[in-house]
């Protein structure tokens, strides 16, 4: 006995065939979610608890990256500055903006302020700043024009496919030494030449293993 | 009849999972957090478990870390029996003063500018002039009246000990008296044969 018509045959190979494509768009689909802005929160400005601009303070200013971010030669952590830190300054000037109450208070009552993150990694990766920034790696290439930001966003996607495509390759994006904190600094035409010199000079590895992010 | 139904029930069963399936990765990505976010902390991290809301955690009062007590107090306080040292106890090399050099644009030369005059940028918007470093008074004082300066602050300067660790205190004083020289240098301080290529430059400016 029959449930379906005959007819319904033609209908159920379409069903099996276009499940494929389904399948397949459905995948690609998550392929898309997954490496969006939305996911990855790439290029999203982040809201910070205080209007702190870069583009003033490194940019029009000049103030070095090392100036706040101490650490970043040294350790695996670039370091975030203490209250204190802007307080060298804002002790003496602009002492009446009340952009600048929360650094005030922080420094009367001494509780920390929360700068919202953002470059976050996840927990199970190892990222260390001192071995990049003593290699040749620019802070522009990895975090953009920070001098040009008033509010910052994230420049790359911070997936994995981001970190290995320089890892397996560094000589496209090493620079020399004195340029690493510099935001304007051009690549040459010829950056694969200068890139394998560096790369021979700086004793660069190609590093594509997994215990060397997983850990 | 009712094995039809079996059938079509089996059928249905069949989709259902493939619609289950389908949906997993949803639920899955939905569980990475576990991994994403460990139980630890990192450096600067906020923390519900401190009443300070901070992980990182001060020392307990009367701590003495170790490796903290130093005798060679030239070295780590610029004074000898209290008295400020005259130079830096440290070896004059081209690698020190370019070390200096480096360290002095980063921390100093936004207010003291870069030969330290004292109209760095932040002066030139609104913070109360510093003393040139070329003045007779400064040029007279010795090396651990900087070495105090960077260590306790001085005035309206609050201090940089925490930015600037000690070695690279005495690399920025060094570079401090070269600036100093430099800018009182006369022509008698540039070796015999190399004053020619000095007025050429002078020409070309
Ligand atoms: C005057 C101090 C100061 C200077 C100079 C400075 N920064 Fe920052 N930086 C901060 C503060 C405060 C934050 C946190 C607020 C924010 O994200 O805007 C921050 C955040 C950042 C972040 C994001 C950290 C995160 O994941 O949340 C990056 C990247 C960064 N800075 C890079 C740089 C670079 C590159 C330079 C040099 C061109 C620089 N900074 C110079 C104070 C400074
Ligand atoms: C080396 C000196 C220096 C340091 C350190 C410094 N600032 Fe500033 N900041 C300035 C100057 C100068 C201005 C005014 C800019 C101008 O004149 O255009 C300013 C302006 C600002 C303003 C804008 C004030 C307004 O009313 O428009 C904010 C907010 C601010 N700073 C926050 C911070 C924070 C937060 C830190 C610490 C992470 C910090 N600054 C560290 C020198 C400094
Ligand atoms: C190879 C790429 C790369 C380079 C080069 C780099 N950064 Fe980062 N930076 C990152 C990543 C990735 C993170 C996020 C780390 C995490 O979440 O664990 C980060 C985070 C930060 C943070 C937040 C604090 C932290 O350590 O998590 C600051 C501030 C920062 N970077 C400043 C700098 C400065 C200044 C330079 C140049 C001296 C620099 N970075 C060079 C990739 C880079
Ligand atoms: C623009 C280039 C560049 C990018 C982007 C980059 N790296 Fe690197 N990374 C390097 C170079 C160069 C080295 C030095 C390799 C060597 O010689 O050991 C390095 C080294 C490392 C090391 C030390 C390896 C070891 O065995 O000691 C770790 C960990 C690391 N990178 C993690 C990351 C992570 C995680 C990311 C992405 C978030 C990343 N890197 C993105 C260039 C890069
Ligand atoms: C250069 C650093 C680096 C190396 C080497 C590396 N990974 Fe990753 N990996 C990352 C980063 C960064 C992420 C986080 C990606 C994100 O947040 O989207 C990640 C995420 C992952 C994830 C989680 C899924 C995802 O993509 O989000 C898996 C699984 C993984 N890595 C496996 C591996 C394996 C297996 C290897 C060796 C073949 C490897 N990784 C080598 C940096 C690295
Ligand atoms: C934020 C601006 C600022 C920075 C950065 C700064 N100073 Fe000062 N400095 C001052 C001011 C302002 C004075 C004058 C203080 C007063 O007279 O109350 C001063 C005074 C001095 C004096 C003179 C003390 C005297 O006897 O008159 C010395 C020496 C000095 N600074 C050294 C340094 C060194 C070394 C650095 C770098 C590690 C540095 N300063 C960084 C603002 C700054």
């Amino acid at each position: 006995m029959q449930v379906f018509h005959r007819s319904t045959n033609v209908l159920s190979r379409f069903t099996i065939f276009g499940g494929l494509f389904v399948v397949a768009g459905l995948v690609y689909g998550l392929y898309l979610v997954n490496s969006s802005p939305y996911v990855t929160q790439q290029g999203v400005a982040k809201e910070q608890p205080i209007q702190f601009s870069h583009k003033h303070h490194a940019g029009e200013l000049g103030i070095d990256c090392r100036y706040c971010h101490t650490t970043v030669e040294k350790l695996a952590y670039a370091g975030m500055p203490a209250t204190k830190t802007c307080m060298n300054c804002h002790s003496q000037i602009w002492t009446n903006s009340e952009f600048l109450e929360p650094v005030r208070r922080s420094w009367r009552t001494d509780e920390s302020i929360e700068w919202t993150k953002v470059y976050d990694l996840p927990q199970y990766v190892y990222f260390n700043h001192s071995i990049h920034v003593n290699k040749g790696v620019g802070c522009e290439t990895c975090h953009g024009r920070v001098d040009l930001m008033n509010v910052l966003w994230q420049k790359p996607t911070m997936q994995m496919q981001w970190c290995l495509d320089c890892h397996r390759q560094p000589e496209k994006y090493l620079r020399p030494r004195q340029f690493i904190f510099s935001m304007d600094y051009q690549p040459p035409s010829d950056q694969l030449d200068l890139g394998r010199k560096l790369k021979e000079e700086y004793d660069v590895h190609t590093r594509v293993t997994c215990s060397a992010c997983h850990r | 009849m009712s094995t039809e139904r079996a059938s079509v029930r089996r059928a249905l069963r069949a989709r259902g999972l493939l619609v289950g399936v389908l949906l997993l990765p949803a639920l899955l990505a939905g569980c990475r957090q576990d991994m994403q976010d460990q139980p630890k902390y990192d450096a600067d991290q906020a923390s519900s478990f401190f009443p300070d809301g901070r992980a990182n955690r001060p020392l307990v009062p009367g701590t003495v870390v170790h490796g903290s007590f130093h005798e060679n107090t030239a070295y780590y306080e610029g004074k000898e029996n209290g008295q400020p040292v005259a130079v830096p106890p440290v070896k004059l090399t081209p690698q020190l003063l370019a070390r200096g050099q480096e360290r002095f644009d980063i921390y100093c030369s936004p207010c003291h500018d870069r030969t330290g005059s004292g109209n760095g940028m932040i002066v030139q918007r609104g913070l109360r002039r510093p003393p040139s470093f070329h003045i007779q008074r400064l040029r007279e004082a010795p090396a651990g009246y900087y070495f105090d300066v960077i260590t306790n602050g001085f005035g309206i300067m609050l201090n940089y000990r925490a930015q600037v660790p000690v070695d690279d205190r005495w690399a920025i004083i060094a570079y401090i008296r070269a600036l100093q020289l430099s800018q009182n240098a006369t022509i008698g301080d540039v070796p015999a044969d190399q004053r020619a290529a000095l007025d050429q430059g002078a020409a070309g400016h």
